[in-house]
């Protein structure tokens, strides 16, 4: 079967109402006058430069402490990972196991996927397009639920003050983890998915351009 | 209205209406999944009493207290905006700043936005500046985190319970209706329907 983009057709489709409409230099909707872009500009560049960001931010959003709890016992610093290994220490797995997926698991895979869907964009692998598609709707839909680990420690800090025993304050860690969590937020909406299934009518041809499309269905 | 083309947002396939295939009131896209558009109850009174409950919803969220504690006789409870204030001090303004953006400001934003937009669609009416208000819709979006932070609220009730009596407060349980309202909007929020009242009403 084959399919005809809009760009093939030297049309595009408005980010903002969704009308399709005639693309050409400068153009813009005829039902809401926002400029008409066939792909977004410079998805890729915007995508990895906030992408590297993030896996640079990685690190001391890791390594640092996301907490600091003081008591009489002295002072406590805890990472996302000990965070994780304390809940299944007391007995709560299930959340555990919740905290690890949000905190750990999901930051790293969202970032490792979508450079894998980049790179794929930039070698250009056809045959890879739909599961990339499907990827990169999964990373829209989880990306969020990393933020947890920062609410965790948001409530922590509020109630755990100098009317009890001890006091949490936040570690630079949360700041770090909080950043990861934005910037890779941001890589992903930078990204433009049609880029995916083929460069727009604006853009240069590359090495990647769409195969010319048969007229007769196969 | 059928024979005008519409096109996918994330492969940019071109189709018209009557070729894709429905199934219970969302369109897909046949080549790479994504969700074309929704058929959803056309409705505009319906989506306006939907973000009317969800903004009263979110105010009485941040007027009580989401978790308390009883520490040795003593109680302690908080607000999102207690928390914030603390992170504040705490001098982690950025963290302070997103708690607050994403339980809070964002929705509200959202929500009155939708408002602002529905009333006078109701009534047959354009709204001011519909065009620019529909497009901060869409980037607010993402970034409203109501049914995380309830997640981010569960865990940390369990990390406390073992040092104090930890209380669910009276905001938790708003939040929660928050939630529940804000995905029978999102389900039924169809953004062609919109725009197409938008482009039958009134100028
Ligand atoms: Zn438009
Ligand atoms: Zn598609």
């Amino acid at each position: 079967m084959s399919w005809v983009t809009a760009a093939d057709r030297g049309l595009a489709v408005c980010e903002v109402c969704g009308k399709v409409g005639k693309m050409a230099e400068n153009a813009r909707c005829s039902r809401c006058q926002v400029r008409l872009h066939s792909r977004k500009p410079h998805s890729i560049e915007r995508a990895w430069a906030l992408l590297l960001a993030a896996f640079v931010l990685y690190l001391p959003a890791n390594l640092l402490p996301i907490m600091e709890t003081r008591s009489l016992f002295g002072v406590q610093r805890d990472t996302i990972l000990s965070g994780v290994v304390y809940l299944w220490g007391s007995g709560s797995w299930v959340l555990a196991i919740i905290v690890f997926i949000a905190s750990i698991a999901v930051p790293l895979l969202k970032l490792l996927s979508l450079s894998l869907i980049l790179i794929g964009v930039q070698r250009g692998a056809p045959e890879q397009s739909l599961q990339s598609a499907r990827l990169y709707r999964l990373l829209e839909l989880i990306g969020r639920w990393s933020m947890l680990d920062v609410y965790v420690v948001a409530i922590l800090v509020a109630l755990v003050q100098a009317q009890s025993l001890a006091t949490v304050a936040p570690g630079p860690g949360v700041v770090a983890f909080a950043a990861v969590v934005v910037l890779s937020m941001l890589a992903t909406m930078a990204f433009d998915p049609r880029l995916i299934w083929g460069a727009g009518s604006d853009q240069q041809p590359s090495e990647r351009t769409c195969e010319p499309k048969p007229s007769t269905t196969s | 209205m059928n024979t005008l083309p519409i096109a996918c947002h994330e492969c940019d396939l071109l189709l018209h209406k009557a070729e894709v295939p429905g199934a219970r009131g969302v369109m897909l896209c046949p080549r790479c999944g994504a969700e074309l558009c929704r058929v959803g109850p056309d409705n505009l009174q319906f989506l306006l009493a939907l973000t009317c409950t969800a903004l009263i919803l979110l105010l009485l969220a941040n007027l009580f207290p989401v978790v308390g504690l009883n520490i040795q006789g003593h109680h302690v409870d908080t607000t999102v905006f207690g928390a914030a204030r603390q992170l504040w001090r705490d001098d982690t303004p950025i963290v302070a700043g997103l708690l607050v953006a994403t339980t809070v400001l964002v929705p509200l934003v959202e929500l009155s936005v939708l408002a602002w937009l529905l009333f006078p669609l109701c009534s047959g009416r354009r709204p001011v500046a519909f065009v620019p208000l529909f497009r901060s819709l869409q980037l607010a979006r993402p970034w409203a985190m109501v049914e995380v932070f309830i997640l981010g609220v569960l865990v940390s009730l369990v990390k406390l319970s073992h040092m104090a009596d930890v209380l669910l407060g009276t905001a938790i349980w708003c939040f929660g209706a928050l939630m529940l309202v804000l995905a029978v909007l999102s389900t039924a929020f169809d953004p062609r329907a919109l725009w197409q009242a938008w482009e039958e009403a009134r100028v």
